[in-house]
C-alpha cells in the first residue's frame, strides 16, 4: 500500500464545515482546538474558493525536523503521529508547519500552552489501539477499525478525499478529466513535493 | 598482606563512593530519532488478527467508495 494522503478539491468544497464537525465529534476534541478547519480564499468575491485544511502528513514533515524532544514518528502508511507523553508544548512544530496543523489547548486563565494536538489521520497514537488512554489523548483510531478518517468519509460533496494516495489521485484525475478544469491540488506541492523522510521507525511499530 | 588489605580497602571505597553517584533523572535525547513509546500496526488487533492483506483490502474498498463516478456506474 502506498502512503496515506489528504486531497481537497477546491472546486467542490462548499464550506459546509461538515469535516470540522465530524472531526470534533469523532475525537471529542476540546474547546479551542480545531484539528481541521475550512479556509476560504477571496471570501465574498466572485470565484471564492474554500479548502479544508488539517495536518497533511507531509513526506518530509517540518514538525518532525524541529521537535526538540523527537516526539514525532511516521507510520508505515505515512501517517505522522506524536507521543503526547513526551511533548513539552514548546510550540516549535506550530511555527514550522506550513498548514498551521499543530494546535495547543489554551486551558486556564493565563492561556497555558498544553501538549500539542493535531490531526492523527484517525490513527490514534502510540497507546494500545482503541484503548481508553488512546481515545483520551489522541481520539478514535478508525484506521485500526479498517475505516478512513471521519472528515473524508463524512464529506457530502466528496471534496475532501483521504486514503491511499494512488487511489485518491486516480479519483481526482478522473474527476478533472470529466469536468475539464480545476486540476490544481492545493497543498500537495508543499506537503508531498519533497522526498519521503522521517524519523527512524519505532521498533515493532506502525512505522 | 598489607598490599592485599590496601587493594581491598581501595576497592571497597570505590564501591561505596559509586553508590553515592547520582543517576541522570532526565531522558537522554538522541537527535533525529523517535523517543516515545512504540506503536502497533493497525491490523495487529482482534478485528484483523494480524492479517495485513485483509486490512488493506478493507481500506482500499473504503477509499474507492469515495469515487462517486464508480458508484454511479455500478
Amino acid at each position: 500500500m502506498a502512503r496515506m494522503k489528504f486531497l481537497c478539491d477546491a472546486e467542490r468544497c462548499i464550506e459546509c464545515n461538515g469535516c470540522v464537525t465530524a472531526c470534533k465529534q469523532e475525537h471529542e476534541v476540546p474547546w479551542g482546538v480545531n484539528r481541521r478547519r475550512v479556509v476560504t480564499l477571496n471570501d465574498g468575491l466572485p470565484g471564492e474558493k474554500s479548502i479544508s485544511v488539517a495536518c497533511m502528513h507531509c513526506s518530509d514533515a517540518p514538525c518532525m525536523a524541529v521537535c526538540p524532544v523527537d516526539c514525532f514518528y511516521k507510520t508505515s502508511e505515512g501517517v505522522v503521529l506524536h507521543d503526547k507523553d513526551l511533548c513539552i508544548g514548546c510550540g516549535y512544530c506550530f511555527y514550522a508547519c506550513p498548514f498551521g496543523a499543530p494546535q495547543f489547548p489554551q486551558d486556564g486563565a493565563f492561556g497555558l500552552r498544553g501538549k500539542m494536538d493535531k490531526c492523527t489521520f484517525c490513527a490514534g497514537g502510540p497507546e494500545a489501539d482503541n484503548s481508553a488512554a488512546e481515545f483520551k489523548k489522541y481520539g478514535r483510531n478508525r484506521l485500526a477499525e479498517g475505516k478512513l478518517p471521519a472528515c473524508a468519509e463524512m464529506c457530502s460533496t466528496k471534496a475532501l478525499l483521504g486514503g491511499d494516495s494512488d487511489v485518491i489521485a486516480d479519483i481526482y484525475r478522473n474527476r478533472v478529466l470529466k469536468r475539464g478544469k480545476g486540476a490544481e491540488v492545493w497543498g500537495w506541492g508543499t506537503a508531498y513535493g519533497k522526498p519521503e523522510k522521517g524519523a527512524a521507525p519505532p521498533t515493532g511499530a506502525k512505522s | 598482606m598489607n598490599r592485599i588489605l590496601i587493594v581491598a580497602l581501595a576497592g571497597g571505597c570505590a564501591m561505596v563512593l559509586a553508590g553515592c553517584g547520582e543517576q541522570p533523572t532526565v531522558t537522554v535525547y538522541k537527535q533525529g530519532q523517535y523517543q516515545g513509546k512504540p506503536d502497533t500496526q493497525p491490523w495487529n488487533n482482534a478485528q484483523f488478527k494480524n492479517d495485513r492483506a485483509s486490512w488493506e483490502n478493507k481500506i482500499k474498498a473504503r477509499t474507492e467508495s469515495q469515487n462517486e463516478y464508480a458508484r454511479a456506474s455500478n
